[in-house]
């Protein structure tokens, strides 16, 4: 039995633990207030809040309850519209309705909750954090300027706050219930008496949901499935023998929130915002993105570039493999059936140059057209000691640039260097045309992304290419 | 000229109240309380619907075997086109679609059969045992081969004023191109559904999320085969509609209806986004021919244009749809000589269908790049002819209808007012100068959309208002509300004219057995039409309330009455008499409280045999200037700032039509930039969820946008002089189109960028490179 708190109520259900918390609170609970808006975690109406316990801390966090396991509430506190709905709207209500923010209305739920989420993160306050906040939530009508508006007078708000966030001012400034002071120690209780759900025997391993329940939604909701989201062994990031180890079911919001790994990436924020949204993040674990082996994986091209190396494990026995060998061909994996990847872990050199590039559609909450990410470091003379190079997009599985990078290894970096180097790149390349672009502009996207990593290093090698009209 | 921010505070003529009244529905929506037809509490033993669609665009039907589907647990019934009790036929304008396909099938995405069945995963099971065989048949996706083909959906019109040909040999400047526009998908945030029960006399009520009450209603006693009376169709509220649940609502609303008059349970039928995005149909891509000839003044003295309107598979809201672009050929231009023609060309794509602008912005999209096509070429700025042909009163328009209280050059001129043309211009070429990767660029739209549905007929509506004995009303018209405020505009009108608190009104669902025979809440109309049957309901019980307190309640015959705030005034001095009161005194001598009021557009006619009229009961203006920034390293773009001077009249609820304008700017850039529809030659969408599809997010949209209230006298055909809004302010989006050419050609001269919409992200590295 999943045992869980639904905004003031203990609730016990026997549902599958695969099916969703967006199915369980509308047509089980009748909470209709969260809709459904496409099912894949790409537009925000769907959106709760899911509280749980964090060193100790209540954290509550966005999600989308579309993608979200039934049996990933276990042990939470599960918020809908109706879990902070009181006698008065709250001030993130007012402020959706003085700024006009709600048109049709259907949306207008997921930006209340993400908006919600934002006052109760303790440290939030300013307009980029708000704004940030809804960056999962798509609004067909308003044109999100009034949106913007209400997310201004929140951060104003939130502004005028003493210190940290806590309960007691959400509560006494009306944000949300009182009811919520009450649930860390409703959520101790409820973790002591709570029953494993998983099912050992069970092959379909689930993190965060956010890929197979999109893609396997009947699947998953019919299976025996191992729930590994909250297990402890596999959260969290390290710093052990000079190396950064990840463990499987550290979400993309876990490592972008990692003091180590910040210091380490100056520019992982702008990185980072590049990936997905905010609620997929919270819930996206960096396993689950490079098991999926989609060949525009965010985070696996990523890692990819960091020469990272994954421990699998089948509970009897442990090896390790590098990201760059775990891809075989189109969703093949040197895996086998019983073992799941535990940690990804990598060494950084101290000079290392690193960057991350991603071109779609949409810049924000899409998935890439090509990506691609670079790292390398310099010799005092300029020439190129080391480098990794990967790319989505232009491959049946995210691509380690393996001759491209034996090409670049001991060169200097120059207009000639780079010319060769993208021949040589367009020889190991083989894009497809499909939704996200045709071959020829995924072949250009990824000429100008690689040069893009170097940019930083000689603007004038760019313009040397780039503003010669032969190139 | 003030921004919204300022005005709301400080310039509110008369009943300030009201005009700041906002959208009334906002605290529902922000607590979750709003019922969409999914939320609709269902009745025990309901059904859930599920659809068997084309796996392939166009073949015949060589066998189907849904014996063993129909076995399975759960599974109640699945209905073929052999199940239909009468029609089966959903087809609005021409009866050419079949609601369950019969021997052929002409898109991937047609519904072929309905499975009924006690839960989802029954009729998801149910779903994978249906076999089918298809033999397929050739397949078109591009409308010019449709034509040169013969495939039409309906007749090919044509407008003509002057003699373009003859004019052409006057001209200095003569250029011809093409331009395409894509379509669009309307990603309502709420996907199509209804849910229908079984009623008495064999009836059915259905809860339908359209834009179409009586849409639905009509198609619903068609295919059952029952008359209109024996269909109650029951609409709260839409979850987004933009058009896409104008006609093709009426679908899903058949399909539940059918399964609960069939089996006289309750059925619900609620698609999935992918369903829906396969099996409905968009905005009409266009592919135009434009020639265009100017004198040595840069005046456009002829203009010529063919317009391949890609229909789809069946005929829908297209032949419609192909009329307005016709309509809006020249947008906000005056041209002595038009000749502009449009096919309706059949595809094997869903049938395409309206989308806000309803092919105006199509129309729009050619006449904007024949302008640019010429500026570029002799090499001036494409405002100064732009603003050279702007339209004036007094001018003629290619049907015939002369502009009256035009504010085209009114719009234009405040924008430059506001904004140096001279000096952004002198800005971006500095920008341009000095950066080697990044490149500005900026263009204005002007925009000139007829207020009307372009069928005369459809300019009717009727509201109901009841009061109820205790002195609260409510308030049932024909339209829907689907989030442009609807509700609130009726309450205003409603409020305004009983002179009552807004607190003592209600809006109703929209419900055709209290209004009948709806026009669909189109056309940027409904607020107009709607508005002005609540007025002359309204009016009716005012009046009658006057003489009961004249002749029954008092003695004062000649005596002037006026009801406001609740209190009755005579002779302008307040009486004793309150609303509560005077409202149960008037029952007690059995006044009638209720009303029904009708409106029906007076002065416009159009003549199709001739194609002259005056179609319009008048005109919206306004233009806007689009400043956007490229990355000419990775080929992407950011709209730096959209500035808009908009014709609103004497706008009656400023916050709600705001919104609308923003709103409509934003989706107009999307169409314009990253939304872009991928079928492949098999006639697959490959933009088929909203992974694949992209349409603006928080962080795309301008950075700055400003709308300015253009001050006008309004115009008295509109409710209240507040001119319709929903539609025209789409159409500025298109300004982002030419401002990221502009900044492409920035970077490379020599660039031949098609006019072909959208400019997404690849367009523009491709014309970089």
């Amino acid at each position: 039995m999943i045992s869980f708190i639904l905004n003031n109520q203990t609730v016990v259900t026997n549902q599958p633990s695969g099916s969703t918390v967006l199915d369980f609170v509308r047509y089980h609970k009748r909470l209709s207030g969260t809709k459904i808006g496409c099912r894949e975690g790409d537009c925000g109406a769907c959106t709760i809040l899911v509280g749980d316990r964090e060193d100790g801390k209540l954290i509550y966090r966005s999600m989308t309850s579309c993608l979200m396991p039934l049996g990933n509430a276990q042990g939470k506190h599960i918020v809908t519209v109706e879990g902070i709905n009181m006698a008065d709207l709250s001030p993130v209500q007012q402020a959706m309705v003085d700024t006009n923010g709600t048109q049709c209305g259907f949306c207008t739920i997921g930006f209340v909750m993400s908006l919600t989420g934002f006052v109760m993160n303790e440290t939030a306050k300013n307009y980029q954090q708000a704004i940030a906040s809804i960056d999962g939530n798509i609004c067909r009508c308003t044109g999100y300027k009034s949106i913007e508006r209400a997310a201004e007078m929140l951060s104003e708000k939130m502004n005028e706050k003493p210190g940290e966030t806590t309960m007691d001012w959400l509560i006494s400034n009306n944000f949300i219930p009182a009811y919520f002071n009450d649930i860390a120690n409703r959520l101790q209780q409820l973790k002591t008496t709570a029953e494993n759900i998983n099912d050992e025997n069970g092959t379909l391993i689930i993190g965060g949901g956010t890929d197979l329940i999109v893609q396997k939604h009947s699947l998953v909701k019919r299976s025996a499935t191992n729930h590994v989201f909250d297990t402890a062994s596999l959260k969290g990031v390290r710093f052990e023998n000079e190396k950064y180890i990840i463990g499987a079911s550290t979400t993309v919001t876990d490592f972008a929130e990692s003091i180590l790994i910040q210091n380490n990436f100056p520019d992982l924020a702008k990185h980072i915002k590049l990936v997905s949204s905010t609620p997929i993040r919270n819930m996206a674990t960096i396993a689950g993105n490079i098991v999926n082996a989609s060949p525009i994986g965010d985070m696996t091209v990523f890692f990819l570039a960091l020469n990272a190396e994954i421990t699998l494990s089948n509970h009897a026995t442990k090896r390790s493999v590098l990201l760059k060998d775990f891809y075989k061909g189109y969703k093949q994996l040197d895996k086998t059936k019983d073992e799941f990847i535990e940690s990804i872990s990598f060494s950084l050199p101290s000079a290392a140059v690193f960057n991350f590039e991603k071109v779609c559609k949409r810049t924000h909450l899409d998935i890439a057209s090509v990506n691609s990410a670079c790292m390398f470091q310099l010799n005092n003379d300029g020439t190129i000691e080391d480098v990794h190079l990967a790319a989505g997009g232009v491959a049946p599985f995210p691509k380690y640039l393996f001759n491209t990078v034996a090409f670049l290894k001991n060169k200097k970096i120059s207009a000639a260097t780079l010319k060769e180097g993208i021949k040589i790149m367009n020889e190991e390349i083989a894009p497809i045309s499909d939704a996200r672009g045709t071959a020829d502009y995924k072949r250009l996207l990824l000429r100008q992304l690689f040069l893009a990593h170097f940019a930083g290093i000689n603007k004038n090698v760019l313009k040397e290419i780039l503003l010669q009209p032969a190139f | 000229m003030d921004t919204i921010k300022k005005e709301k505070f400080t310039s509110l003529p008369a009943e300030p109240d009201l005009k700041s009244l906002g959208n009334i529905d906002a605290p529902n929506h922000v607590t979750g309380r709003s019922m969409y037809v999914d939320d609709i509490p269902v009745m025990e033993g309901m059904l859930f619907l599920k659809i068997f669609d084309s796996p392939i665009a166009h073949g015949t039907i060589k066998s189907i075997d849904f014996a063993e589907a129909e076995k399975m647990e759960g599974v109640v019934k699945i209905f073929s086109c052999k199940d239909i009790p009468g029609e089966n036929q959903i087809g609005g304008i021409i009866p050419d679609e079949p609601l369950l396909a019969d021997h052929e099938v002409h898109f991937m995405g047609q519904p072929i059969l309905l499975i009924a069945a006690e839960n989802e995963d029954a009729a998801e099971d149910a779903l994978a045992k249906i076999k089918i065989e298809i033999e397929p048949l050739p397949v078109i996706t591009d409308p010019r081969v449709a034509f040169a083909q013969g495939k039409l959906l309906s007749a090919s019109r044509k407008f003509v004023m002057g003699d373009a040909a003859a004019a052409f040999k006057n001209c200095k400047y003569i250029f011809e191109g093409q331009a395409s526009t894509n379509g669009q998908e309307h990603l309502y945030l709420e996907t199509q559904g209804a849910y229908a029960y079984p009623t008495e006399h064999n009836s059915v009520k259905v809860f339908s999320s359209t834009q179409g009450p009586t849409a639905v209603q009509r198609t619903v006693a068609r295919v059952l085969g029952v008359g209109m009376n024996s269909v109650e169709v029951d609409v709260s509220r839409l979850g987004g509609g933009f058009g896409g649940k104008e006609d093709q609502a009426s679908t899903w609303g058949a399909m539940a209806a059918l399964a609960s008059y069939v089996l006289k349970r309750p059925a619900k039928c609620i698609l999935h986004r992918m369903e829906d995005m396969r099996m409905t149909g968009k905005r009409n891509p266009y592919s135009s021919d434009y020639k265009i000839g100017l004198d040595e003044t840069y005046k456009i003295i002829a203009y010529e244009a063919t317009f391949y309107q890609n229909g789809g598979a069946a005929a829908d809201l297209s032949p419609a749809i192909l009329e307005r672009t016709l309509f809006h050929a020249t947008n906000s231009y005056f041209i002595p000589n038009v000749s502009v023609t449009a096919h309706s060309c059949k595809t094997n794509l869903p049938p395409n269908t309206a989308f806000r602008g309803f092919g105006g912005p199509q129309g729009m999209f050619v006449i904007e790049s024949a302008i640019d096509h010429v500026a570029k070429s002799i090499g001036i700025d494409t405002n100064i002819i732009q603003r050279k042909n702007m339209m004036d009163d007094g001018d003629e328009l290619s049907y015939g209808q002369i502009v009256h209280h035009c504010e085209a050059k009114h719009c234009w001129n405040k924008m430059e007012e506001h904004y140096d043309l001279k000096k952004i211009k002198e800005e971006v070429n500095a920008f341009n100068n000095s950066n080697d990767f990044y490149k500005k660029g900026f263009s204005l739209m002007p925009v000139c959309f007829g207020i009307s549905f372009t069928n005369t007929m459809m300019n009717q509506a009727r509201a109901l208002v009841h009061i109820y004995s205790d002195g609260t009303v409510g308030v049932s018209t024909g339209g829907v509300e689907m989030g442009q405020g609807l509700n609130a505009k009726m309450m205003q009108v409603a409020a305004a004219t009983l002179g009552i608190s807004t607190s003592k009104i209600k809006l109703e669902t929209t419900n055709t057995t209290r209004v009948a025979n709806t026009s669909p809440s189109a056309a940027s109309s409904t607020a107009d039409l709607n508005g002005k049957a609540v007025l002359d309901a309204c009016r009716q019980i005012n009046e009658r309330l006057h003489t009961f307190i004249k002749t029954e309640l008092t003695d004062k015959i000649d005596s002037s009455i006026e009801i406001k705030n609740g209190v009755v005034y005579i002779d302008d001095e307040a009486s004793v008499f309150n609303w509560k009161n005077l409202i149960q005194q008037a029952f007690m001598k059995r006044i009638s409280l209720s009303a029904k009021g009708h409106y029906a557009t007076p002065i416009i006619h159009f003549d199709k045999t001739i194609e002259k009229g005056h179609p319009f009961a008048y005109h919206v203006y306004g233009t806007a200037l689009t400043q956007v920034t490229v990355d000419c390293l990775r080929g992407t773009y950011e709209i730096d700032a959209v500035h808009a001077v908009h014709d609103f009249g004497s706008s009656m609820n400023p916050t709600v039509d705001l919104g609308q304008c923003e709103g409509g700017i934003v989706q107009g850039i999307g169409w314009m930039t990253m939304e872009e529809i991928v079928y492949n030659e098999n006639g697959k969408l490959l933009s088929n969820a909203l992974s694949t599809y992209k349409i603006p997010d928080i962080y795309s949209v301008p950075k700055k946008l400003d709308v300015h209230f253009l001050h006008t006298a309004g115009n008295d055909m509109a409710i209240l002089k507040s001119k319709a809004v929903g539609e025209p302010p789409l159409m500025y989006g298109i300004g982002a189109y030419f401002a990221i050419r502009n900044a492409v050609l920035a970077f490379n001269p020599k660039a031949a960028v098609p006019y072909a919409a959208p400019i997404t992200p690849e367009k523009v590295l491709m014309n970089l490179y």
